[in-house]
């Protein structure tokens, strides 16, 4: 049987990382918790509240960023370091890219900070919303209105824009850096060819938004939230999911699911939902497992896996945040 | 779920009319709440509070694009990350730019499902210059939306003007909006309750379109001169087809009204025949949404115990039963639109055709 810790933070868990192992938590009210054995450790980095999390590629650091306007590195030994600061901005969205590359955002500016340390700040006619690096290569995506654009950002070369109209919220390109794929204001995705911005592979029927996306294991599935069920898009084609009909996996008449993440070796999802549950799901059958029931804390807001796949944290949006052990 | 959420109050008025003194005594005054300001420049808030945000507006077109779907969307992720903030405020104070109409700010409480579960918008407060809103209502249809959607009306600066110019202004703002609240105020100097926390979405809240009924008799003074009660006269004879003429000019020599003026229809009637009464509104809306830009309305259904109270902004509309009508009130229906280029007779006449048949 897993076994199930948690720990009552009262503040809404941002964000989430293994580092060197010890887990560590993001939260809202401005602290980074960090757990050892029974215990958990808080540091109050900044002032302020914390608005995004991202663990860096390496996985020795979560980096946070906030109201306060600063972008922070957090580190397994509770070590916090200040990476950026933009007073009085409110730096709501952040990613990890390769080498120590990270980017933020806040209104329509986007900043990346290359591993060399030189920062180039990207200008978009509209407000960003999410980033994200591309597994290869310096690349960022930046998801916007009416689209996306792609920068190579160590160049001065203008963005690649891909268009569809609408309000993209967040963003993801698949592992094997083919496909982008973006979140909509609409309660549906969007994908493109990253070759050619070509496919436009239209994802929708969720009720609700997508708050939430995780590859697969591969890249074979892209998993969703924003429905009954985690719904996962096949990409293993070459088209991509056009055509084919999603894998439904954790179907709960009763809630929606928040929060999706892929295990990092097998075919199985974690599986959040509004009202606090956590299912494990597998793909091929459909085989589940309850690993939290409903309760406390409200929606599951954050998951992430650790390397080994056998330990998943967990928070919620109402300040619960925990540990679940698959290996009892 | 819904104690927890977070009331939401619009303020708008035309550059200089005193939006900023009026969030600088909300945020200074001494009332022990803590509010969250959303603003477009940090500029001149002369209060330190790290709940104050710089958010440029942006304007989001949802689904088709049409002007009813539009929302806020930089106010979206605003509130969102608001929400990551423990228990830290007790109300959101969102200021829009001079030029704002305010639809979109109002409809993102409406349109986005996790804005709405979480927060609710409270009411329009527009502040309005004395001296200068007449000129602006001229030349400016976004003077002229922010007065139309408004709840709230603060008449600043009238210590600038004479009697006879504050009474003009008001007549105007009655004939653009019939049910707001007028506050004559001086330096932006009210009582914060009258601003804030009001509920004037609120199904529940709805008492009476006639707002001096929600003020209690101190306002009744003030607003005496060219209240709801000259509109209604006004349309009343209208109905009935015998005017007496002072009445209706008193509405009308001061402004003709152009083309794309926004104005009011004030409709009334007895009980309501629902299963035409409601596919009539929803056509309504759909067809005229662009130009409603506010509707209220407290209605008597045939062989329903229930007060129905409906109220929208756009295509969006919302109803309710709201509470058993009481042995001392007329079962009447009275419906008040706000809008451009409404087809008046038409609108009157289809609402009509919706009472109920009396055998």
């Amino acid at each position: 049987m897993p076994t199930l810790q948690t720990f009552p933070f009262g503040a809404f868990v941002v964000g989430a990382a293994f580092l060197r192992g010890t887990p560590v938590f993001a939260l809202g009210d401005g602290r980074v918790a960090r757990v050892d054995g029974a215990a958990a450790e808080t540091a109050v980095a900044p002032q302020g509240g914390l608005l995004a999390a991202s663990v860096s590629a390496d996985g020795e650091q979560l980096l946070t960023s906030g109201d306060d306007g600063r972008v922070v590195a957090s580190d397994a030994a509770g070590g916090l370091v200040e990476l950026a600061s933009r007073p009085k901005k409110w730096i709501d969205q952040l990613a990890t890219g390769p080498n120590g590359a990270f980017a933020f955002a806040y209104g329509r500016e986007a900043v990346v900070h290359l591993p060399d340390g030189k920062e180039r700040v990207l200008q978009h006619e509209r407000t960003v919303g999410g980033l994200a690096f591309a597994p290869k290569g310096l690349r960022l995506a930046v998801a916007r209105y009416n689209g996306a654009s792609l920068w190579w950002p160590a160049t001065d070369a203008k963005p690649t824009d891909f268009e569809w109209k609408g309000s993209h919220l967040g963003v993801t390109f698949s592992p094997d850096g083919k496909f982008l794929v973006t979140s909509m204001q609409e309660n549906a995705l969007h994908g493109w060819r990253v070759a050619d911005g070509g496919g436009h592979m239209r994802m929708s029927g969720y009720p609700g938004k997508v708050r939430s996306m995780s590859w697969s294991a591969k890249g074979r599935f892209l998993a969703t939230s924003g429905a009954e069920m985690a719904v996962l898009w096949p990409f293993h084609f070459k088209d991509g999911p056009m055509g084919r009909q999603p894998l439904q996996v954790g179907n709960r008449p009763t809630s929606i699911v928040s929060f999706v993440a892929c295990h990092p070796t097998e075919e199985v999802v974690a599986i959040g939902y509004k009202d606090g549950m956590i299912l494990a799901g597998r793909y091929g059958d459909g085989g589940e497992a309850a690993l939290r029931q409903a309760g406390e804390g409200g929606p599951i807001s954050t998951l992430v896996w650790d390397k080994a796949g056998v330990r998943l944290a967990f928070g919620t949006e109402e300040g619960v945040a925990g540990i679940v052990d698959l290996r009892g | 779920m819904a104690e927890t959420q977070i009331p939401v109050t619009v303020l708008t008025g035309y550059l200089g009319a005193g939006k900023t003194t009026l969030l600088n005594r909300i945020l200074s005054e001494n009332h022990g709440k803590k509010y969250a300001v959303v603003v477009n420049e940090f500029g001149e808030i002369g209060i330190d509070n790290d709940l104050i945000v710089e958010s440029d507006e942006e304007i989001y077109e949802m689904n088709n694009g049409c002007v009813c779907c539009t929302v806020r969307g930089d106010l979206i992720r605003v509130v969102e990350g608001l929400m990551k903030r423990p228990g830290g405020f007790d109300g959101i104070l969102v200021e829009t730019t001079g030029l704002a109409n305010p639809a979109p700010v109002a409809q993102t409480f409406f349109m986005d499902e996790d804005v709405r579960a979480k927060s609710r918008l409270d009411a329009v407060v527009t502040v309005a210059d004395a001296m200068n809103l007449l000129k602006r209502l001229d030349d400016s249809p976004e003077a002229e939306e922010q007065i139309a959607f408004a709840d709230v009306v603060l008449l600043n600066k009238i210590d600038l003007v004479s009697a006879e110019q504050i009474a003009a202004v008001e007549r105007r703002i009655r004939e653009i909006n019939p049910h707001a609240t007028i506050h004559r105020t001086e330096r932006s100097a009210i009582d914060l309750d009258k601003v804030l926390d009001r509920g004037a979405f609120d199904l529940d809240r709805i008492l009476t379109l006639d707002p001096e009924f929600l003020e209690g008799e101190d306002d009744h003074d003030h607003d005496h001169e060219c209240g709801p009660d000259c509109d209604h006269d006004h349309h009343h004879h209208h109905a009935h087809g015998h005017d007496h003429g002072h009445d209706h000019d008193h509405d009308h020599h001061h402004h003709p009204r152009h083309d794309e003026s926004v104005f009011s229809i004030s409709l009334r009637g007895g009980e309501l025949d629902p299963g035409k009464f409601f596919p009539w509104i929803q056509e309504v809306t759909q067809v005229e949404g662009p130009n409603i830009l506010r509707l209220k309305g407290i209605l008597a259904m045939d062989r329903d115990p229930d007060r129905y109270v409906i109220q929208g902004v756009h295509m969006i509309i919302e109803g309710t039963h709201q509470r058993p009508w009481r042995d001392d009130e007329p079962r009447e229906s009275r419906l008040v639109f706000i809008g451009r280029k409404l087809n008046e007779d038409a609108i009157r006449k289809s609402f009509e055709a919706c009472l109920a048949k009396k055998s």
